[in-house]
């Protein structure tokens, strides 16, 4: 039996209200109707960062030196070349010898990437994949696409043992379907007219889809708990359901109003929510959208109920924060391009560096001595312990799982930030072990002393004259 | 223990430029300046100096960059022993300190220290930013907090306050009283950079920089150079009547513990504490609080002078508040602190600043301080550090008569 295993998912803190984006832009264009809010990565997180927190998500009470590969979905890698699931792959400090692939250059690929990873535990090639997706793609100010899209990620792990929903088979459909597009070096997304996406994209490709895999494995849309349909027009999200002849009940809740299109992640994320409120032996039918559509059918085991304590969709959609500003949200990815002065200009990474450190700076290894048993990050050879000093009786000891309180702190408005004042403290790890770190994701004001803090996987800066993202480890107060 | 520096070293001449937003001079220029007043206080000639050590600059570079050459360059030194140190902030005291043991260990007759900083030429307001220099360390600039000078410091206050339940609007004020006392003296003083008056309610009210520090918690950025003569002790008589003895000069730096190990209290300054109980053993200090008649110490910002008091046992442990507000560092105090404004009112040009500090104790045990003039000191203190309070470099000098 092969299939999904665990399950993980992120949403950024802020959420944008659907009107502050109109009421700044829609002078220029009354693009679209759509109400509610979307979620917005913050100024540190991109497709990569949240990858890593949905499958630390993911990842929860499972041993990390199980994990045979790594598949990640996106259509906004941070880098043209250098492996953005290497770098997930390094921050959850997986095994080297573990299976790494990025799925990119159409929003389906996230369900391919799904797809893919149970193909290859089916083979016996490998046991335990992490599929995550995330995406961060941007609309030019004024566009349909800048109020639809929205931030987020979704992770599941495929194996053969203790599935929690075992996947019964899948049907794909590939169209050069050019609807929405973006050429090599373009920021923004480009799109043909709506109607025409609307009608002969989205309302015949995931029809097809799921037509095309009820007749394949004989069965009829009834047999199924829940159907995933990622339409982004609220309309024709109803409209294709009750074209299907669906129940209301069978229809996994939108997220277009809670979150926004996710591009790669936007599937995965409502098939991540079916997940969380699935019983044993429910079918659920989880579509794509992009050149295309995929159909998957997974069957729900008893081994769901152990898969509760995630955070989950549930949890990341309760805990939110209005962004009330749209400049401020603009500024987060350089669409306004503010002043950074002389503080925001950015040193040479000295790469020989990153690559020897890389536990230390990616995956945040200290070391703990092996003698006084004190954690310290980063690693040292020599024992920061007064008492003990032992030298190379170190052994590897990772705090991005460790929980931290708040010894001191400060909120920093002379130190660049894109959303200032650049926060930080000095944390002290549950089990031993201090640093100070940048705090993301909360307010002065919020802070206290003694404060529970957890880590969080950022981007801490942009090096654009050479090229560079530079990621390391934040504090932050935890979602739930 | 080793006999120490005391009294085999005395100060016969210093030099000190005015310190400011000095546009029109350069690192060159205040060198030649800080050196000439210090050769005609000393009455010798360039040739009778057989050393020199060169403190500084931290930032920008002069000349050949970080080497001795931009001080026997600029001052066109006859090929004598020259050397740059580098000990962060506290580079100028470490400059002095090597001058001094070369006269101790016999190496020569007459030593200089210079120490210089030109900040105004980076074009930050506030220290520049570190990754931009090798200052902090390439993997530091990937794995270390973002952060500036004002909010590392900021953290000692926040666990301060906390840790002895102070309220931050109590705690400001405290904060507050001690830049206060530094900007009435500075006002006081022709070389200090800020020489205006600033009540507390002006002090507590400006912006924030870096919670709970505001502007006027943290000192001025400012270019300056400073420079010292030494000689052996026994010569001292020689050039002047007033010399002034080096009676201690310790430093002390981190053990990694403070940044790595959880049982540091960010309440005080590790490295002040253990330079401090050195120095005073050095120089037969018994009772610190009453006998360090004067003190220059590094505040950087007000915290960081609050917490200094403590750690160089002038005030209890915890107590420092009640000493501040009963103005006991006052000029008029029983222990008065920063009689020349100190790095508040000075600034703080790194390399210059530890030289700049004892050149203030140097004037007041020569009664030559004006209108700052002491009663009767007899131990003159500096304290000069380096770094951040949980990464630091401190250096404690004591001179007297």
């Amino acid at each position: 039996m092969v299939g999904i295993t665990s399950y993980g998912a992120y949403i950024p803190l802020q959420r944008i209200n659907r009107k502050i984006i109109f009421n700044a832009t829609g002078w220029s264009a009354s693009a679209t109707s759509l109400p509610g809010e979307k979620a917005v990565a913050n100024y540190d997180e991109d497709s990569v960062t949240m990858a890593v927190a949905a499958s630390i998500d993911c990842l929860t009470d499972i041993d990390r030196n199980k994990v045979g590969g790594l598949y990640f979905a996106t259509t906004t890698p941070p880098y043209r070349e250098r492996q953005s699931a290497g770098i997930i792959a390094t921050a959850l400090d997986l095994r080297p010898d573990v299976r790494a692939a990025d799925f990119t250059d159409t929003v389906k690929a996230g369900t391919q990437a799904l797809l893919a990873a149970c193909d290859a535990v089916k083979a016996g090639s490998e046991k335990n994949i992490v599929v995550c997706a995330s995406d961060c793609r941007l609309g030019r100010p004024g566009s349909a696409q800048e109020v639809i899209f929205g931030e987020g990620g979704a992770a599941l792990m495929v194996g053969d043992t203790d599935v929690i929903a075992t996947l019964e088979g899948s049907y794909t459909l590939t169209y050069d379907f050019s609807d929405q597009w973006r050429a090599d070096g373009e920021k923004f997304n480009r799109i043909w007219e709506d109607r025409w996406v609307r009608d002969e994209g989205y309302t015949k490709f995931i029809p097809e889809a799921i037509n095309g895999l009820l007749k394949k494995y004989k069965l009829t849309i009834k047999d199924f708990a829940k159907v995933i349909i990622p339409c982004v027009y609220l309309r024709e999200h109803q409209g294709i359901a009750k074209a299907l002849q669906l129940d209301e009940k069978q229809v996994q809740k939108e997220m277009l109003t809670t979150v926004g299109d996710t591009g790669t992640a936007n599937s995965l994320m409502m098939l991540v929510a079916a997940l969380e409120d699935a019983k044993p032996g429910d079918k659920i039918l989880v579509t794509s959208y992009g050149n295309g559509s995929d159909a998957m059918f997974f069957q729900v085991t008893e081994h769901i109920e152990k898969a509760r304590n995630r955070r989950g969709i549930k949890k990341h959609l309760a805990s939110r924060k209005d962004l009330a500003n749209y400049e401020r949200y603009s500024s987060f990815r350089d669409v306004i391009p503010m002043e950074a002065g002389f503080r925001g200009e950015v040193g040479p990474t000295r790469l020989t560096l990153a690559w020897r450190e890389r536990k230390v700076i990616l995956a945040l290894c200290g070391a703990r001595c092996k003698h006084c048993g004190t954690p310290q990050y980063p690693y040292q050879r020599v024992c920061v312990n007064p008492k003990c000093g032992k030298i190379d009786e170190m052994e590897p000891y990772r705090f991005s799982d460790k929980k931290a309180k708040l010894f001191s702190y400060t909120a920093d408005s002379l130190a660049y930030s894109v959303s200032p004042p650049e926060m930080y403290g000095v944390l002290d790890f549950e089990g031993g072990g201090r640093y100070a770190f940048n705090i993301t994701d909360c307010e002065m004001n919020s802070l206290a002393v003694d404060m529970l803090m957890e880590m969080s996987f950022r981007r801490k800066y942009v090096d654009n004259v050479r090229g560079i993202h530079g990621y390391f480890w934040k504090a932050v107060p935890p979602r739930a | 223990m080793a006999p120490g520096i005391k009294d085999k070293v005395a100060i016969i001449g210093m030099g000190c430029t005015r310190f400011g937003e000095r546009w029109d001079m350069g690192p060159e220029d205040l060198m030649v300046d800080a050196f000439k007043e210090a050769l005609e206080d000393a009455k010798i000639e360039k040739k009778d100096i057989q050393a020199a050590w060169q403190g500084g600059p931290e930032f920008v570079a002069v000349s050949l960059g970080d080497s001795a050459c931009p001080l026997a360059e600029t001052l066109k030194l006859p090929y004598i022993p020259v050397t740059r140190v580098e000990n962060m902030c506290a580079s100028g005291s470490e400059a002095f300190r090597a001058a001094c043991y070369a006269v101790a260990a016999g190496a020569c007759d007459i030593a200089m220290a210079l120490g210089v900083e030109k900040l105004k030429d980076t074009g930050y307001g506030g220290l520049p930013e570190f990754s931009h220099y090798s200052t902090i360390g390439t993997k530091n600039r990937i794995i270390g907090a973002n952060q500036t000078a004002p909010g590392m410091f900021a953290m000692l206050a926040t666990r301060y306050f906390m840790r002895y339940g102070i309220s931050p609007q109590d705690g400001k004020k405290m904060l507050a009283a001690v830049s206060a006392k530094s900007h009435h003296n500075g006002a006081l003083n022709p070389k200090a950079h800020l020489r205006r008056e600033v009540t507390i309610e002006q002090i507590v009210n400006a912006p924030i920089v870096a919670w709970p520090l505001g502007l006027f918690d943290c000192c001025g950025v400012s270019d300056g150079s400073a420079a010292a003569i030494v000689c052996r002790a026994d010569m001292a008589k020689q050039f002047r009547s007033d010399p002034v003895y080096v009676k201690s000069l310790q430093i002390a730096a981190t053990s990694g513990a403070e940044q790595m190990y959880t049982d540091y209290d960010y309440t005080h300054v590790e490295t002040t504490t253990r330079a401090s109980e050195r120095a005073y053993a050095e120089a037969g200090i018994k009772n610190p609080r009453d006998e360090i008649s004067m003190s220059e110490v590094h505040d950087c910002f007000s915290i960081t002078e609050a917490v200094t008091m403590e750690d160089l046992q002038f005030s209890p442990r915890g107590k420092v508040m009640d000493d501040i507000m009963s103005g006991r560092f006052n000029l008029d105090g029983a222990q008065p602190c920063q009689p020349d404004g100190g790095l508040k009112c000075f600034g703080h040009p790194i390399g210059a600043s530890g030289i700049r500090m004892i050149y203030e104790m140097y004037k007041q045990l020569q009664g030559k301080a004006d209108k700052r003039q002491l009663k009767n000191p007899k131990y003159g203190l500096t304290h000069n550090l380096g770094g951040i309070p949980y990464r630091s470099v401190v250096s404690i000098i004591i001179v007297g008569h």
